[in-house]
C-alpha cells in the first residue's frame, strides 16, 4: 500500500508537468526555490522567470519530471517557502504554453531559398541574415520547436538557445487574485505575507 | 537609537529576556548596546554551539522562542548544527547573527561569511537586515514565523553597519500568533468511519501534537485507543496510563512495534514517519488504513502513504475525535497488547541500563531530562516514564551529540522552579563540556550524568552486530578525562560510581547537592540496547537480544 517517495514502488510513470510560482520578488528567491529541488533530489526541467504586472512579484515556470509523487512533493515544499506567494498545478486547468528559441542555420546559395520556405512554413522569423548563416526566432510549444530544429538540423545547425517553457492558464481570471498584493508600489513584506497561510 | 538599540527593544517587547551569545567583531554594536538593556538577561556560552542548543532547550521546555546570538564568519558557521537540529525537529529558535558591513559583503572580508547562503536549506526562513529601519520589523516577523504553523529555526543576519545605522521609527508591536488551522469536517468524518470499524486501532502521537496533550489524553480514553509516542512525543502520554504502548521504531517497545504490524486502523497526529520509525518503509503497518493529521502539508503522504490526510492542528483534530467518540472494547486486542507489553528488557545489574534506570527512578514528573544522542538516550528513552509533555528533550532527527547538556542549561534558566537533568555519554558530553563554564558563570543547577562505558557506544553496537566485531576508532577510554577532576577544574561538584553499590548513594550526593554537580557512572561496555530493529528491516523483523541478532546475521 505504501507509495515511497524514493522508493521501489514508482506509484504512476514518470513525465514532465508543468507548474507555475508566483513568488516575492527579494534577493535569493531563485536560489531558494532552486536549492529546495536540488536537496530533495527533483529534477528541474526547465526554468523560466519574469517579472510580473504587479511590482514586488516574479513569476517562474517550472517544468518537472518525475512521478506524481514527487510533483506533489514539489508543490507541497515550494507553498513551504515564506517567498512563496502561490503555485498553480497546470494539470488542474487548461493553459497556454510557449517556448522561444533562437536557431543559427547554415546555409550555401542551394540550401538558401529551401530554408527561407520551411521557415516560413513554422512561422519563424528572420532575425539576422549572414553571408554563410540564417538566424531564426520561433516561439510556440515545445512540439513546434522541436519539430522545427529537426527541419533545419540537416542543413547544418550552428547553436540554438531555448528560453525554456513559460505558461499561463487560460480563461478571464488571474492565478492569483490582486488583492494578494494590495499596495503594489511598496516593497514591504508585512501585505504580502499577511495573507498568506504559513 | 540606532539599530542595535532598536534591536534589543524589538526583543523586549516580544518578551524574550534571556538570549544565549558569544560576542564578537561584528556583533560589537550589538553588545555596547545590550549595556543600555539591564532587563535583557545575556547567558554568555563558550562556544556558539553551545547557544543555538541552549536556546533550543528553551523553546522545547516552554513552546516559546529560544534566541542565540553570534558574530559575523565563525561565530556564525558554529551555529549550523543547532539550527539543523532545530529544522530537524521543529524547534522555534531565532538565530540573530553579525556580518561585515553593508559595502564588505561579498568581497570575502575579514570574518565573512555567506550565511544566509548556508542556512537556507536549514531554517524555515532567513533574513539580510539591509537597513536600520527594517531591523525591528523583520526580527518581529522572524519571530512570528518560528512560532507560527509547524515551527522552526529563523535566521536574521545583521550587518555591523546596520546595527550602528539611525533607526528611526516605531518599534513594531509583536504578531498576533497566527490561528492554526482546523482540519476540514469531510476528512476528519472520514477518519471517523473508519476508526468506529477498526478492530485493532492505535493512536501515534509524535513532537509536532506537544502542545494537544490534554485532547490526545480526551481522544485516547473517549475510543479506549492504545497509544504509542515516538521518541519526540514521550510524555503527551502519560506512561502511568495502561492505554501507552511506549514508543515505536528502531529502539522502540516490543508492544508498540508489535501493534503496528498488527494494527488495522493506525492514526498519526504530529509525526513525519521517520524512518528510525517506520524501519523498512514498504512493510510499515502493512494491514493498516492510515490516517495522518498533521499541520505541515508536506509531510502528508511524504514517506508513507495516508489513506485518510487531515491537514491542520494537532489539538483541534483530537477534540473533534474526542467530541464524536465511540468506544471501541475490542477486548481481544487489548489482551494481545498487555502481552506484548510484559516483554521488556531486563538489564544486568551493573550495565548502562541499570545505572540509568537508577537515576530515571530518581525523577518527578516536573523534573527536565535532556540526553545527548547514543546508547544512552535510546536507554533514557526506553525507561524514563514520563507523565507531562515537554518534560523530555532529545535531539530526535538530526541525532546531534553534544545536544544534551546545553539544552538543558537552556532548559534550567527557562523554568528555575524545576530541575533540570541531563544524562550523557563520555563522547556526546566531550563535545560541548566546555559550557561547564557557563554553569560555573551563573550557578545553573543542572544536574549531568555521564554514563561512562569508554567508547562511542552506539557504533560500537553496529560494528559488533553488523561489521563482525571490527571496532574501529571508538574506542575512548585512553583518552578520556577524568570527568570528576574536570568538572573541579569548572569548580562543580561531581561524584563516582563504579558499581551498584556506589550508585545508589552517589546519586543522592548528586541530585541533594546545592548548585550544579556532575555524577560519573563508570559502567562495563559489552551491553547493547534491545530491542532493536536493524537499519533497513522492517518492524517484524524486531530482535529482542544480543544473541537473537548476531543469529539473524
Amino acid at each position: 500500500m505504501s507509495a515511497n517517495l524514493y522508493g521501489d514502488t514508482p506509484s504512476s510513470p514518470t513525465k514532465d508537468h508543468i507548474i507555475s510560482v508566483i513568488v516575492r520578488d527579494e534577493p535569493r528567491v531563485l536560489t531558494r526555490i532552486t536549492s529546495m529541488f536540488a536537496r530533495r533530489g527533483f529534477n528541474i526541467k526547465s526554468l523560466s522567470v519574469g517579472t510580473t504586472e504587479n511590482p514586488g512579484v516574479s513569476r517562474m515556470t517550472i517544468v518537472v519530471g518525475g512521478d506524481d509523487n514527487i510533483l506533489q512533493q514539489a508543490i507541497r515544499q515550494l507553498e513551504k517557502l515564506i517567498d512563496v506567494i502561490k503555485v498553480i498545478d497546470h494539470r488542474e486547468e487548461k493553459f497556454v504554453d510557449r517556448e522561444l528559441v533562437l536557431v543559427k542555420v547554415t546555409i550555401t546559395p542551394e540550401t538558401r531559398v529551401e530554408v527561407r520556405h520551411i521557415a516560413e512554413d513554422f512561422r519563424a522569423r528572420i532575425v539576422d541574415v549572414g553571408r554563410y548563416a540564417l538566424m531564426f526566432e520561433v516561439t510556440g510549444d515545445e512540439g513546434k520547436i522541436t519539430a522545427f530544429i529537426e527541419q533545419m538540423r540537416p542543413f547544418g545547425i550552428i547553436e540554438t538557445m531555448r528560453t525554456g517553457r513559460v505558461a499561463l492558464s487560460r480563461g478571464s481570471n488571474a492565478d492569483i487574485p490582486t488583492q494578494v498584493y494590495t499596495d503594489g508600489g511598496s516593497k514591504s513584506l508585512e501585505p504580502v505575507l499577511g495573507d498568506v497561510e504559513i | 537609537m540606532n539599530g542595535a538599540q532598536a534591536l534589543w527593544q524589538t526583543l523586549i517587547n516580544h518578551n524574550i529576556t534571556t538570549v544565549f551569545g558569544y560576542p564578537g567583531g561584528a556583533v560589537i554594536p550589538l553588545y555596547d548596546a545590550l549595556t543600555g538593556f539591564p532587563e535583557m538577561r545575556h547567558i554568555l556560552v563558550r562556544h556558539e554551539q553551545g547557544a543555538s542548543h541552549a536556546a533550543e532547550g528553551w523553546a522545547k521546555a516552554t513552546g516559546e522562542v529560544g534566541v542565540c546570538i553570534a558574530t559575523s564568519g565563525p561565530g556564525a558557521t558554529n551555529l549550523v548544527t543547532g539550527l539543523t537540529d532545530a529544522m530537524m525537529d521543529s524547534v522555534p529558535i531565532v538565530a540573530i547573527t553579525g556580518n561585515v558591513p553593508r559595502a564588505l559583503i561579498g568581497t570575502d572580508a575579514f570574518q565573512e561569511a555567506d550565511i544566509t547562503g548556508i542556512t537556507m536549506p536549514i531554517t524555515k526562513h532567513n533574513y539580510l537586515v539591509r537597513h536600520a529601519n527594517d531591523l525591528p520589523r523583520i526580527l518581529a516577523e522572524a519571530i512570528r514565523l518560528a512560532r507560527s504553523g509547524r515551527p522552526g529555526p529563523v535566521l536574521v543576519d545583521v550587518p555591523k553597519d546596520v546595527q550602528l545605522e539611525l533607526f528611526s521609527g516605531e518599534i513594531p508591536a509583536p504578531h498576533a500568533r497566527p490561528e492554526s488551522p482546523s482540519p476540514a469536517r469531510e476528512a476528519i468524518e472520514r477518519a471517523i468511519e473508519a476508526l468506529k470499524k477498526a478492530q485493532r486501532p492505535i493512536l501515534m502521537v509524535g513532537g509536532g501534537a506537544m502542545d494537544a496533550s490534554k485532547e490526545i489524553i480526551e481522544f485516547a480514553k473517549a475510543w479506549n485507543l492504545p497509544v504509542i509516542t515516538t521518541l519526540m512525543g514521550l510524555g503527551i502520554y502519560p506512561s502511568k496510563d495502561p492505554l501507552w504502548l511506549g514508543m515505536p521504531g528502531m529502539h522502540g517497545s516490543v508492544a508498540a512495534n508489535r501493534a503496528i504490524t498488527n494494527a488495522d486502523v493506525l492514526v498519526g497526529i504530529g509525526l513525519r514517519f521517520d524512518d528510525r520509525v517506520t524501519g523498512k518503509v514498504s512493510r510499515f503497518a502493512k494491514n493498516a488504513t492510515i490516517i495522518h493529521v498533521d499541520i505541515d502539508a508536506a509531510e502528508i503522504s511524504k514517506l508513507v502513504h495516508a489513506h485518510i490526510p487531515v491537514r491542520g492542528d494537532a489539538a483541534k483534530a483530537a477534540r473533534y475525535f474526542a467530541d464524536h467518540a465511540t468506544y471501541l472494547e475490542n477486548k481481544e486486542w487489548h489482551d494481545k497488547l498487555q502481552e506484548w507489553k510484559d516483554r521488556y528488557v531486563r538489564h544486568p545489574v551493573w550495565s548502562a541500563g541499570y545505572a540509568i534506570k537508577q537515576i530515571v527512578d530518581q525523577l518527578s514528573d516536573d523534573d527536565i531530562l535532556s540526553t545527548d544522542v547514543g546508547q544512552h538516550q535510546m536507554l533514557a528513552a526506553q525507561l524514563a516514564r514520563f507523565q507531562k509533555p515537554r518534560r523530555w528533550l532529545t535531539s530526535g532527527g538530526l541525532g546531534t551529540m553534544g545536544f544534551g547538556f546545553p539544552a538543558a542549561i537552556g532548559s534550567a534558566l527557562a523554568d528555575p522552579g524545576v530541575r533540570s537533568i541531563v544524562i550523557a555519554g563520555d563522547g556526546g558530553f566531550q563535545m560541548t563540556a566546555q559550557e561547564l563554564a557557563t554553569l560555573t558563570k551563573y550557578r545553573i543547577p543542572v544536574k549531568i550524568a555521564v554514563i561512562n562505558n569508554s567508547f562511542l557506544g552506539m557504533v560500537r553496537q553496529w560494528q559488533e552486530l553488523f561489521h563482525e566485531n571490527r571496532y574501529s576508532e571508538v574506542w575512548l577510554g585512553d583518552s578520556n578525562p577524568d570527568f570528576i577532576k574536570l568538572a573541579d577544574a569548572y569548580g562543580i561538584h561531581a561524584v563516582r560510581a563504579t558499581n551498584s553499590e556506589e550508585l545508589e548513594s552517589a546519586i543522592q550526593a548528586w541530585l541533594n547537592h546545592d548548585g550544579p554537580s556532575l555524577l560519573e557512572a563508570v559502567v562495563p561496555n559489552e551491553h547493547g540496547v534491545f530491542p532493536m530493529v536493524p537499519a533497513g528491516a522492517s518492524l517484524e523483523e524486531m530482535v529482542e537480544t544480543h544473541e537473537e541478532a548476531k543469529q539473524k546475521q
